[in-house]
């Protein structure tokens, strides 16, 4: 075995990984799909929303955080795992105040996505129906704090990708939330339509105002084919 | 008007070196000039510091002691926690509602005091208790809150209150039980010199040889941790003390803190020696900022005798001294990664690990974050050798362990005794006949049903950071453990999913059993529900979270089976409540089917 590489074993396969990456990481490479919310390749990870947790060496870790090392024994697909997963997305659902039929990101939205691609049908959790903010300040993007699953994409996005800090979260616990570099909302960042951060979301909360429907439902990202999709497509052209 | 209050804040933050790091002590001060912390003082504060509006904003929002919102000259923050409720802190709200005239959670007419509720703040022998502006009140009885009242509002010291540090607060030591490791005679700087007559290497054997293992609650052997901070190659290595003592019914750091803060300083100088730091940190728990002048002249004292400072006793080129940093009220902040943070001056959100605290701890340096108890356990294995220390206690418990004792028992304190106490020993011990339950390690713990209690206080049988609450036969056990649940739900730091809305799930879905609204599938529900909090979150506080729930679905079954009801599902939708409003205004009763609503 050369420095270069390790190997990591996924489900009792065999993976390639490189130094500096994390479990996640070597996945994607390998075609193997994690599933993964707050994760998104262009950040640095922010280990939020959990659902990227598989068992390493026989204890739960978020794989989006987790370094690969050589020998790792990785549990990912199982019927454990998923369960815990899709009571996780049931809890983002439950959390924020969701109607996915007159939701602008329908068919693009990963938490939808997500949903379907474990096989959450209907929550089963009571809905918390909480109060939560809009702010519609800015003349290009809104935030719909309905939505938001608090991945925190934007505001690393907005931090890494943009060299910004336009978000940031306040409060703790389930009043967690959000939160903008401004007194009076959004108009008064230096947010700009341009920003890696306006459309990073993976979920219909920040979005750019006037392109909801350019993409005709029936065309959108998951449409027609499962979240991860992508991914697992690398492993079946190998 | 508005040019003193931005002068104010400049001064404060040149005060503290204009350093985005120490952002907690400029918070603390301006929130004790200004009385709360709103949104321009916070748009000032991070001019001054060249940093974002909502970094600051991010870390004010966090902390429980810092409100956004004009507050009374004086808040009371009674203690809720579940062995204050036992003792009669119900009753006291009650009082101190009527004498303020307002409801907790609001600030009276004339703007003078505010009412807030607040977690356990360490005196649960000495129930109920209250901070008032940062001074502890205990063993108040309703008939008292009438003249604390009328004090605080004639804003001068009287009743029961006085201004200022230490002296003021009432606070009993209630040590029952000493021992030869902690509460022993010191003197200062036995240690310190034996230490520094050895090379590093043998320090951290010589407590590998002892075998002593953390004290804050996970356990790990302190040798290998001061091992892998030693070696991890930086510019800089840091002591970090815990002393945020959080876990309710824990009060036996405060103890520590208030006998002993010499025997810490030298442990914390010891650990300063063998991982080749030159700076400390106690971090202290906001509640016991009634401590601080206490502790700082222990350090003044300590300063002046050569045992911090430059040239640490006569060793030429060993230097380190010893910073307190006090906390703003957040249980997370136990946390070793969310201490850093928060002594970093942010939010305090546990990190992922890897990387380690040893490896990438404070300013990304290594630092080893050590328990009260466990720094004072090193100092005395290097004064007395590893020998001593690990003839007592059990085979992978060594050494005595300090308990915290509350609830239903005759005898409320704290006990220094070997490892290895039976449960049963222990509450014969503190007088408490009868138990039905006694929980060990606070609600994050277990709670033991009588069939347990021949089990062993040790790492390997029943593990405690050191909280007892014993829980007499008349308890409503499954009531005290819908609060430990509340208190999860007000302390979930909320940066994942799994705690942030599990908790509050968790919450309803006990509430619903306990209210009689449950059958068989709601208690699989919350068992499925515990789980999923327990595997899938991010830190040791949504780990541990479901405990309370889960340890008595398995230890106490049939107080959930009387309270189900037999069938598959009963709605926690309220059909009848919900039109309620709607059948007054029109005036129609609908005939509804009772098994329906
Ligand atoms: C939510 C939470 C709260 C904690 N609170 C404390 C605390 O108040 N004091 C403490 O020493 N350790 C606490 N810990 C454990 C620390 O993370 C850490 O393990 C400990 O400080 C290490 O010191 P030790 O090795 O000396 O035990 C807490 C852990 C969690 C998850
Ligand atoms: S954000 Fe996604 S899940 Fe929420 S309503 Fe829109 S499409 Fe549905
Ligand atoms: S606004 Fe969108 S990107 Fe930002 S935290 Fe919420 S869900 Fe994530
Ligand atoms: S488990 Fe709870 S306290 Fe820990 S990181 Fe997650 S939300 Fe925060
Ligand atoms: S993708 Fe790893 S925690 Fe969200």
């Amino acid at each position: 075995m050369s420095d270069e590489t390790m190997t990591i074993i996924i489900d009792g396969v065999e993976v390639a990984a490189q130094p500096g990456q994390t479990i996640l990481e070597a996945a994607d490479q390998a075609g193997v799909y994690i599933p993964r919310l707050c994760y998104h390749p262009d950040l640095p990870p922010g280990g939020h929303c959990r659902l990227c947790t598989v068992k390493v060496n026989g204890r739960p870790a978020s794989s989006c955080t987790f370094p690969a090392s050589d020998g790792l024994v990785i549990e990912n697909d199982t019927e454990e795992l998923n369960a815990f997963r899709r009571t996780i997305v049931e809890m983002l659902f439950v959390e924020g105040n969701h109607h996915c039929p007159s939701c602008e990101a329908s068919g693009d939205c990963e938490l939808q996505a997500m949903a379907y691609r474990l096989g959450l049908l209907t929550p089963t959790l009571p809905y918390l129906r909480q109060p939560r903010q809009l702010d519609a300040s800015h003349k290009d993007v809104y935030i719909d704090r309905d939505r938001c699953i608090l991945c925190g994409r934007c505001s690393r996005a907005s931090k890494v990708e943009d060299g910004k800090t336009v978000f940031g979260f306040e409060g703790r616990g389930i009043h967690k939330r959000i939160a903008v570099d401004g007194a009076k909302g959004l108009s008064d960042t230096d947010m700009s339509v341009a920003d890696e951060a306006a459309r990073i979301c993976p979920t219909g909360c920040l979005r750019v105002k006037r392109e909801g429907y350019r993409v005709p439902v029936g065309q959108r990202t998951y449409d027609h084919t499962p979240i991860g999709s992508d991914i697992e497509h690398k492993k079946a052209t190998r | 008007m508005a040019e003193d209050y931005a002068k104010l804040v400049n001064e404060t933050v040149e005060k503290f070196g204009k350093d985005r790091g120490r952002l907690m002590d400029i918070a603390r001060a301006l929130h004790a000039e200004l009385g709360h912390l709103s949104e321009d003082t916070i748009g000032l504060v991070a001019d001054a510091l060249g940093i974002h509006r909502v970094e600051v904003r991010d870390m004010a929002s966090f902390y429980a002691f810092f409100s956004r919102e004009p507050k009374g000259r004086a808040t009371i923050r009674l203690c809720n926690a579940v062995v204050e409720r036992m003792k009669g802190a119900d009753e006291v709200a009650k009082a101190f509602e009527e004498a303020v005239g307002c409801s907790f959670g609001e600030t009276s007419e004339d703007g003078k005091i505010s009412l807030e509720y607040t977690p356990c703040i360490g005196m649960s022998d000495q129930p109920p208790s209250a901070l008032v502006n940062g001074v502890v009140l205990t063993r108040i009885r309703p008939q008292d809150v009438p003249g604390i009242v009328a004090a605080l509002r004639k804003g001068e010291g009287g009743g029961r209150l006085h201004e200022g540090g230490y002296e003021s607060s009432e606070v009993e030591l209630n040590l029952r039980q000493t021992g030869p490791v902690v509460f022993a005679p010191m003197e200062r700087g036995a240690a310190i010199r034996k230490a520094v007559n050895m090379t590093a290497d043998d320090v951290i054997n010589e407590l590998n040889r002892a075998r002593v293992r953390g004290r804050g609650g996970a356990g790990f052997p302190t040798a290998m941790k001061w091992d892998f901070c030693r070696k991890a190659e930086a510019d800089a290595h840091y002591v970090v003390c815990n002393g945020d003592e959080g876990e309710p019914g824990t009060f036996k750091d405060r103890v520590i803190l208030t006998e002993q803060a010499d025997l810490l300083f030298e442990g914390m100088t010891v650990a300063g020696y063998a991982i080749g730091a030159q700076e400390g940190f106690l971090y202290l728990r906001g509640e016991y900022e009634y401590l601080i002048g206490h502790l700082q002249q222990t350090l003044a004292k300590r300063r002046r005798l050569g045992l911090l400072g430059e040239n640490i006793c006569g060793r030429e080129g060993f230097n380190f001294d010893i910073r307190i940093q006090l906390g703003a009220g957040a249980y997370v902040c136990g946390e070793e990664s969310a201490l850093i943070e928060s002594l970093e001056g942010k939010r305090g959100a546990p990190r992922d690990r890897p990387p380690f605290p040893v490896q990438k701890g404070y300013l990304s340096r290594p630092s080893s974050v050590n328990n009260v108890e466990t720094l004072c356990c090193a100092a005395r294995i290097i004064e007395h050798g590893a020998d001593w220390f690990a003839a007592m206690g059990t085979k992978d418990s060594t050494g005595t362990k300090l308990l915290s004792v509350s609830g239903d028992c005759e005898r409320p304190g704290v006990y220094e005794l070997e490892y290895g106490i039976t449960v049963e020993k222990l509450l014969e011990l503190v007088g408490a006949d009868g138990a039905q339950a006694v929980q060990i390690g606070g609600p994050s713990g277990q709670c033991l049903a009588p069939k347990d209690f021949g089990r062993a206080i040790s790492f390997e049988d029943v593990p405690t950071g050191g909280s007892v609450i014993v829980f007499g036969p008349e308890r409503n056990l499954l009531e005290c453990m819908r609060q430990f649940i509340e208190f999860f739900v007000d302390e979930s730091c909320g940066w994942c999913a799994p705690c942030r809305v599990g908790t509050t799930l968790l919450l309803k879905q006990l509430e619903k059993v306990l209210e009689g609204k449950g059958t068989r599938a709601d208690l699989d529900q919350l068992e499925r529900l515990g789980v999923t909090v327990k595997t899938m979150s991010r830190c040791g506080l949504g780990q541990t979270a479901a405990n309370p729930i889960l340890t008595t679905l398995r230890n106490f079954p049939d107080l959930y089976d009387n309270l189900i009801k037999p069938g598959d599902f009963i709605p926690s939708f309220d059909l009848k409540k919900a039109i309620a409003e709607s059948c007054a205004i029109t005036g129609r009763n609908p005939e509804l089917e009772e098994e329906h609503v």
